[in-house]
C-alpha cells in the first residue's frame, strides 16, 4: 500500500463550473439509475483535470455533494487510487514507470535526468513547469523505458533523447508523442516483420452501408496516429500548433473523418427503411 | 511460424485505419448476423470446442466461463464486464488491441454479450491508458453511429457498450475487484462464493473476460473451433499475443501459435538476446508473478500453459521478460516486490504486511546485508502469505520470490559472502551542517 495523505494546504473552495457538470452528466448516464456512484472515479478525473492537475480537498466534496455519495466515500476513492494527485504538480506532470522491465532497459538513467534536471521526487520546479513521480509498470513494456506526461506515452527513451524532450515542453516546442525513436509502436524496431500480406487489408465487406466502399488499402490514420498532438490536454501550450501541423499533414482529423463515415454509413441504411 | 492468414489482430501495430472502415477490410464485422442467427448455444458450445482459455493470465475456458452464466434471466439484467485494466508488469498485448484494432474488441463484446444473454457491457480500461481509451471510445461511437451495436441496432438485439476506466490501481485487474471500482468503490477483492456469474456488478449475474479473450471470439466463430484448436498442441490452442520485453534486440508485441518454442520466439521476433543466446541469464514468461526460469530451463521451453508449468512457472498473460547476463537477478526480483508492495490493497494483513516484509529482505539481499538462514525464513514467509489472502496478489507477490530462492539461491549467498569480507562499517550519523 501506498500512503497517501491530503495536501496540507489547501484552496478555500471549489468551483464545481458548468462545464464540468455537463461532463458529469454523460458520465452519469452510462450507468444505470441510481447507479451514480459508478461514476466517481471517472468523474475524479475530469475533476482533477478542472482544477489544474491535483484534487483539492473541496473539489473531492464537491464531487461527493454532486453524485449523493458521503464524503468519506468519496474521500477513500481518491486517496486508494494512485493517479489522483493529493497535491499540486508541475504543468508538465513526468511520471516515470520504475518497474522492473523499464528498469532493465534503463529507467534508472532516465531517473537521473528527472532529478537533474527538474529536482527532487514530487517537488514542482521553481517555476512550475515541471514536477515528476517514479510509478509503477504503465504497460508500454515493450516500448521501454517510457514515461508518460500529463495524458501522452513518451517511448524508448533514453538520456539524451528525453533531455531533449524536457527542454522542447519547456521552451514550447512541438513534441512527438510515442515512441521517440524510428518506430510507429510496438512493431520491431526496423519495420514490422509480420502482417505484410496485402489480402489481409482486402476484405471485401457486406455490412449495409459499407458493401460498396472501397477497401483501404492506404494507411490513411499514419500521420494522424502516434504522432499526436495533445489536443486534450488543457495545460499544454503546443496543442493549437502541432494539431494544426497534424491537420495540415493528414488533411482532416480523426473526428472528421469518422463523421464522414458515419454519414456514409446511415445514407443507404437510412434509405432502405 | 504462424502465417499471415492466420493472425486475428491484423492490425497490430497501428499500420492502418484503425477506425471502421478499415476494420471492415480486414474481415471484421464479417457474417456476424450469422454468426447470432446460430444461437447462443451454439455459440457457447463452439467456443467451448474452440478450446480457447482465458487470455488474462489464470487460462480458465471462455467457453466454459459463458456457460456459467444463469440460462434464464430472474428478473436481473445480465452483465458482460471487460477486463482492460492492463497492468502487469511485462504485459502490453491489450493496449495494442485497443488502440489499434477496437473493432475486433467490440465486435466480441457484441457477440459474447449476445451468448450470455446481457444487453450491457462495460469495457473497463486501466486509468493511464488515455489514448487508447480515446481511440477505443471513438470506434465505439463510430460502431454506434453504423447501428452495429446500440437499442436498435441492425442485428436486432438491443445491446449498449460503455467504456468505464479506472485511476491506477493494479489490483482493480482482479475481477471482483474490478466490479468493485466499477460500482464507485476501492479495489477490494469480494470473496468468493458468490461468484460473479450469480453476484457480479450490481448483484447481478456478470462475467469479467480479458480484452484479447473476447476480442478473438468473433473470429474463431467465423473460421471455426476446427481451425483455432488445430493450432498449437492439445490443451494449449490457438494463437497468442506475446509481448517480448527486456534485454532482446527488437522488443515487440506479436500474434504467434501457442506453443512456439521460447528459443524460436525470441530469435524470430525479438531479434535475439541481447549479446546472443548464451548470454541469457533467465526470463520471466508471463508477467511480474510468474517465478524467473533460469535459462538451462529455456533451451527446450515449450510457450504455452503447459509448457511453463513443467518448469514450476506459469504462462501468466504471454508478456516475456528476458534478462541478460549484465541483470542483477536480486535487484530485478527486489523491484518486482517494491511493485507489489505498493499494489497490495491492504485488506487482508498477510498480504499488506508480508509484501513489505519481503520487500525490505529481498532488498538488503540485493546488497548482501543478510544472514545466509534468512533465505530460509523468507522461503518460509512466503509460503506464510501465499494461499492466505483473498485475492491472488498474495500469490503473486510470492512467487517471484519464490523463484529467486529456487534458482538463485547461490547468487544470494554469494552476494552476503562478499558483503560480509568487506569491512563495512555502519554509517555514523553526521550532524546537519
Amino acid at each position: 500500500m501506498s500512503v497517501r495523505r491530503l495536501a496540507a494546504e489547501q484552496p478555500e473552495s471549489f468551483d464545481f463550473t458548468p462545464e464540468l457538470e455537463a461532463v458529469a452528466q454523460k458520465l452519469i448516464a452510462k450507468y444505470p439509475e441510481g447507479r451514480q456512484a459508478s461514476a466517481v472515479v471517472p468523474l475524479l478525473w475530469e475533476t482533477q483535470k478542472a482544477a489544474g492537475g491535483w484534487l483539492p480537498e473541496p473539489a473531492i466534496r464537491a464531487v461527493a455533494e454532486r453524485l449523493g455519495m458521503a464524503n468519506i466515500r468519496v474521500l477513500e476513492v481518491a486517496t486508494f487510487y494512485t493517479m489522483f494527485n493529493l497535491e499540486p504538480v508541475g504543468k508538465y506532470f513526468v511520471q516515470l514507470c520504475g518497474t522492473t522491465p523499464c528498469m532493465l532497459r534503463g529507467a534508472e538513467a532516465i531517473r537521473h535526468v528527472c532529478e537533474r534536471k527538474i529536482g527532487h521526487e514530487r517537488h514542482v520546479s521553481a517555476d512550475g513547469t515541471f514536477s515528476w513521480l517514479e510509478v509503477e509498470c504503465l504497460g508500454a513494456c515493450t516500448n521501454a523505458p517510457m514515461v508518460q506526461i500529463n495524458d501522452d506515452y513518451y517511448e524508448d527513451l533514453t538520456p539524451e533523447n528525453f533531455e531533449k524532450l524536457l527542454d522542447d515542453l519547456a521552451a514550447g516546442r512541438p513534441v512527438k508523442v510515442g515512441p521517440q525513436n524510428t518506430r510507429q509502436g510496438s512493431e520491431p524496431e526496423g519495420g514490422a516483420r509480420v502482417l505484410i500480406d496485402p489480402a489481409l487489408y482486402a476484405f471485401k465487406s457486406n455490412v449495409p452501408g459499407f458493401a460498396d466502399a472501397p477497401a483501404t488499402e492506404t494507411p490513411d490514420l499514419l500521420a494522424a496516429g502516434l504522432p499526436r498532438a495533445a489536443a486534450e490536454s488543457p495545460v499544454d501550450p503546443t496543442a493549437a500548433l502541432s494539431a494544426a501541423q497534424e491537420k495540415a499533414a493528414d488533411g482532416a482529423d480523426t473526428r472528421e473523418k469518422r463523421e464522414a463515415v458515419a454519414a456514409e454509413a446511415t445514407k443507404p441504411s437510412g434509405a432502405g427503411e | 511460424m504462424l502465417a499471415d492468414k492466420d493472425r486475428i489482430f491484423t492490425n497490430l501495430y497501428g499500420l492502418h485505419d484503425f477506425g471502421l472502415k478499415g476494420a471492415l477490410a480486414r474481415g471484421n464485422w464479417d457474417g456476424t448476423k450469422a454468426i447470432l442467427e446460430k444461437g447462443r448455444d451454439w455459440i457457447i458450445n463452439e467456443m467451448k470446442a474452440s478450446g480457447l482459455r482465458g487470455r488474462g493470465g489464470a487460462g480458465f475456458s471462455t467457453g466454459m466461463k459463458w456457460s456459467f452464466m444463469p440460462k434464464q434471466s430472474d428478473g436481473r439484467p445480465h452483465y458482460l464486464v471487460v477486463n482492460a485494466d492492463e497492468s502487469e508488469p511485462g504485459t502490453c498485448k491489450d493496449r495494442e488491441i485497443m488502440r489499434n484494432d477496437p473493432h475486433t474488441l467490440i465486435e466480441g463484446c457484441l457477440i459474447a454479450s449476445f451468448a450470455m444473454g446481457a444487453h450491457a457491457a462495460y469495457i473497463y480500461v486501466r486509468g493511464e491508458y488515455i489514448y487508447e481509451r480515446n481511440r477505443l471510445q471513438a470506434a465505439v461511437d463510430e460502431a454506434y453511429e453504423a447501428r452495429l451495436i446500440g437499442k436498435d441496432n441492425i442485428y436486432g438485439y438491443p445491446f449498449d457498450l460503455y467504456v468505464h476506466h479506472g485511476a491506477g490501481a493494479y489490483i482493480c485487474g482482479e475481477e471482483t475487484a474490478l466490479l468493485e471500482s466499477l460500482e464507485g468503490k476501492k479495489g477490494m477483492p469480494r470473496l468468493k462464493p458468490p461468484f460473479p456469474a450469480n453476484m457480479g456488478l450490481y448483484g447481478c449475474p456478470t462475467t469479467v473476460n480479458n480484452v484479447e479473450s473476447i476480442a478473438v471470439a468473433p473470429t474463431i466463430l467465423r473460421r471455426g473451433a476446427a481451425w483455432f484448436s488445430s493450432i498449437g498442441r492439445p490443451n494449449n490452442v490457438g494463437t497468442k499475443l506475446f509481448s517480448l520485453a527486456g534485454h532482446v534486440n527488437t522488443p515487440c508485441v506479436v500474434e504467434e501459435a501457442m506453443s512456439i518454442p521460447f528459443r524460436e520466439l525470441v530469435d524470430k521476433h525479438g531479434g535475439g538476446v541481447r549479446g546472443g543466446w548464451d548470454n541469457l541469464l533467465g526470463i520471466i514468461p508471463g508477467g511480474a508473478s510468474c517465478p524467473v526460469i533460469p535459462a538451462e530451463q529455456c533451451a527446450d521451453l515449450i510457450m504455452d500453459f503447459d509448457g511453463t508449468r513443467a518448469v514450476k512457472s506459469s504462462f501468466g498473460t504471454a508478456g516475456v521478460l528476458v534478462m541478460d547476463k549484465s541483470t542483477d537477478i536480486i535487484k530485478a526480483i527486489a523491484r518486482i516486490s517494491a511493485f507489489f508492495k505498493h499494489e497490495s490493497c491492504g485488506q487482508c494483513t498477510p498480504c499488506r504486511e508480508g509484501t513489505g516484509w519481503m520487500w525490505r529482505v529481498v532488498n538488503r539481499m540485493a546488497e548482501g546485508r543478510a544472514q545466509k538462514r534468512e533465505i530460509d525464513m523468507l522461503l518460509e514467509v512466503t509460503t506464510q502469505i501465499e494461499g492466505h489472502t483473498i485475492c491472488a496478489l498474495g500469490d503473486a507477490a510470492a512467487w517471484p520470490v519464490q523463484g529467486l530462492i529456487r534458482h538463485y539461491r547461490h547468487v544470494i549467498e554469494e552476494r552476503i559472502d562478499q558483503y560480509a569480507a568487506n569491512p563495512h562499517p555502519d554509517p555514523v550519523a553526521v550532524a546537519a551542517e
